[in-house]
């Protein structure tokens, strides 16, 4: 329930970033449903309300404020630009009565080409003194440098594209990549199909939309696929290693070095983080103390392809993130219609906040 | 009273009818062909309320009816948290029916759900906007397949006549119910071999909120002493 507190806070808050140099905006409550479900699939209809009308057609209930507010910079802002903003997100619920489908946001978005470490390290820093004294830990990832493992896998280039598609479904990721690495059996069908010489021949007609020349494409890629050697052990336990890495920043960037000795790819992605971190020691952030998780931000909505966090309540696991954020440079590219710029940004949740003052 | 919603027509109705009849509870219609009004003999303090199937799990969850017969499938696809409004008190035995994900016959490449994510991504790339899977089930198939990972499709609702749409060029897949698979082989469709999603039949269900006045406490405990 959003309440006077609540509402008072996220005001004092969105003050707070216009005074760190962002401009107000007011994005639209109702949104394109077409866009947001060519952004996210089928999942943002159990996720937001949908309602229409005549002449637009399917409207949604903002789930976020991200996408209207990167679509209207890549319009019409000029960058670099800072933007904050405050109001009412919508959640429709359908599992658990507890958790809220209409509460308020305050977010801070940054557009800038410049410094995308400094830019990170800003955003962070702004988010951590607003909530600073609620006792929370933060948690921090990097989506970027499991990316480029995945890009500097030894394998095909389908295999790295399939990989990367389903990165932020973990469960499928694993499924597929203990696939590709031999370690599954290939289902009895599959086999069948591959052995038959003319697997069309005696088959039923077909109908619908997809064609003739796209199951042929399908048979021929999943020939390939079979043709193609198993991703090797060693670069499965790189993999894993990887995906374990679970320290304070300065632990995880050295062993993170030590990983690049033998997955190189990710060389760029880790040093990107270690400016970063020598970004926030600029901002006055202890890193020392900060976590660093490399599959952090697997579960969230799949726009963050870059440096993510989120802020938590100590000891109050039935809450969700206070704080979430990350850097989304490739939904600007989405939205962007042939432009894209460097962005990131984050929003926290006030009613929580002014909910863990009251309680503290 | 103690209110029982029973389908209102079809065979499903004739068979809720026969499977009560069988535990000494007679119910019947009344009046006119077209008049949903039932009576209940046999038993006493027991009231019939003739609904759509469709309607019984809202009903049950809404407290209006203390007991129901419908299918599995309907009271998970329309009640949220289904095991905290309704309890399954007897499987029937008839209305057995399965959910399935089914894709053309023709797509031999397609098998498994894992095949269909990869033909979804492909279909994307091809034809420009996602795989469209028609089916009146929304909640449980978008369940069934995020659980199994399946992304760039899209849900189009059809109240009917599913099995026409891919022939019809409005979807690619279909998500229904089938009992023998004969209308599904017949517009050309398979089952996907991991594509089961639910297996249904008609169920008695009781009423978690369904608040039961003192005076009908003896008639429910009967109830449940007759079924039992």
């Amino acid at each position: 329930m959003i309440t006077r507190e609540g509402r008072a806070k996220a005001l004092a808050l969105r003050d707070r970033f216009e005074a760190a140099g962002a401009q107000v905006v007011e994005p639209p409550m109702l949104q394109s449903a077409e866009l947001l479900l060519d952004l996210y699939g089928e999942d943002i209809r159990a996720r937001a309300y949908v309602t229409s009308d005549a002449l637009r057609g399917e409207q949604m209930l903002r789930p976020d404020f991200t996408v209207p507010v990167v679509q209207m910079h890549m319009a019409h802002g000029a960058d670099p630009a800072r933007y904050t903003y405050a109001g009412e997100v919508f959640r429709r619920q359908e599992d658990d009565p507890d958790r809220a489908n209409e509460f308020l946001q305050v977010g801070f978005e940054v557009f800038d080409r410049a410094d995308p470490a400094a830019a990170d390290a800003e955003v962070f820093a702004l988010m951590a003194e607003a909530v600073a004294g609620l006792n929370l830990r933060a948690a921090t990832g990097d989506i970027g440098i499991l990316t480029a493992a995945v890009n500097g896998l030894r394998t095909t280039e389908a295999r790295r594209a399939a990989l990367l598609r389903h990165i932020w479904r973990p469960r499928r990721f694993r499924a597929l990549l203990d696939r590709f690495a031999g370690r599954t059996p290939v289902p009895a069908s599959r086999k069948a199909l591959l052995a038959n010489p003319q697997p069309r021949l005696g088959s039923a007609p077909l109908i619908g939309l997809r064609t003739d020349d796209e199951i042929e494409a399908r048979i021929s890629a999943l020939h390939a696929d079979a043709a193609a050697k198993p991703i090797s052990d060693g670069e499965m336990d790189l993999l894993d290693t990887l995906l374990n890495v679970r320290e304070t920043v300065p632990f995880a960037l050295s062993h993170l070095r030590d990983l690049t000795v033998d997955m190189p790819s990710i060389s760029d992605a880790v040093e990107g983080l270690a400016a970063r971190s020598d970004a926030l020691v600029a901002r006055g952030v202890d890193v020392d103390t900060l976590d660093f998780e490399a599959s952090y931000g697997r579960t969230s909505m799949e726009y963050y392809d870059g440096f993510v966090f989120g802020f938590y309540a100590a000891g109050r696991a039935d809450l969700p993130a206070v704080v979430s954020g990350g850097r989304y440079d490739a939904l600007t590219r989405r939205l962007g219609g042939g432009a894209e710029i460097p962005a990131v940004g984050a929003v926290l949740r006030p009613g929580l906040m002014a909910e863990l003052e009251a309680g503290a | 009273m103690i209110k029982l919603g029973v389908p209102s027509k079809g065979r499903l109705m004739e068979k809720t009818f026969d499977w009560f009849a069988a535990h000494n509870i007679r119910l019947s219609r009344t009046g006119s062909d077209r008049e949903y009004a039932g009576a209940v003999t046999g038993i006493d303090g027991v009231s019939l309320v003739l609904l759509s199937a469709g309607e019984i799990p809202r009903e049950l969850a809404a407290g209006r009816i203390h007991l129901g017969v419908t299918g599995t499938d309907l009271v998970q696809d329309k009640l949220p948290l289904w095991e905290q409004q309704v309890e399954p008190l007897e499987e029937m035995g008839f209305g057995e029916a399965d959910l399935i994900v089914a894709v053309p016959q023709a797509w031999v490449d397609v098998d498994t759900l894992d095949d269909l994510d990869a033909a979804a991504a492909a279909f994307r790339a091809t034809h420009g906007h996602r795989l469209r899977i028609a089916t009146k089930y929304h909640r449980l198939v978008r369940e069934f397949l995020r659980d199994a990972g399946v992304a760039d499709y899209a849900i189009v609702d059809s109240q009917g006549a599913t099995e026409g749409t891919v022939a019809n060029e409005t979807a690619e897949a279909i998500a229904d119910i089938t009992s023998s698979g004969e209308t599904l082989r017949a517009n050309h469709l398979k089952v996907l071999s991991d594509g089961l999603i639910l297996r249904s039949q008609a169920t008695l269900w009781r009423s978690r909120v369904a608040d039961v006045a003192d005076e009908d406490r003896a008639a429910m405990a009967e109830i449940l002493a007759r079924l039992g």
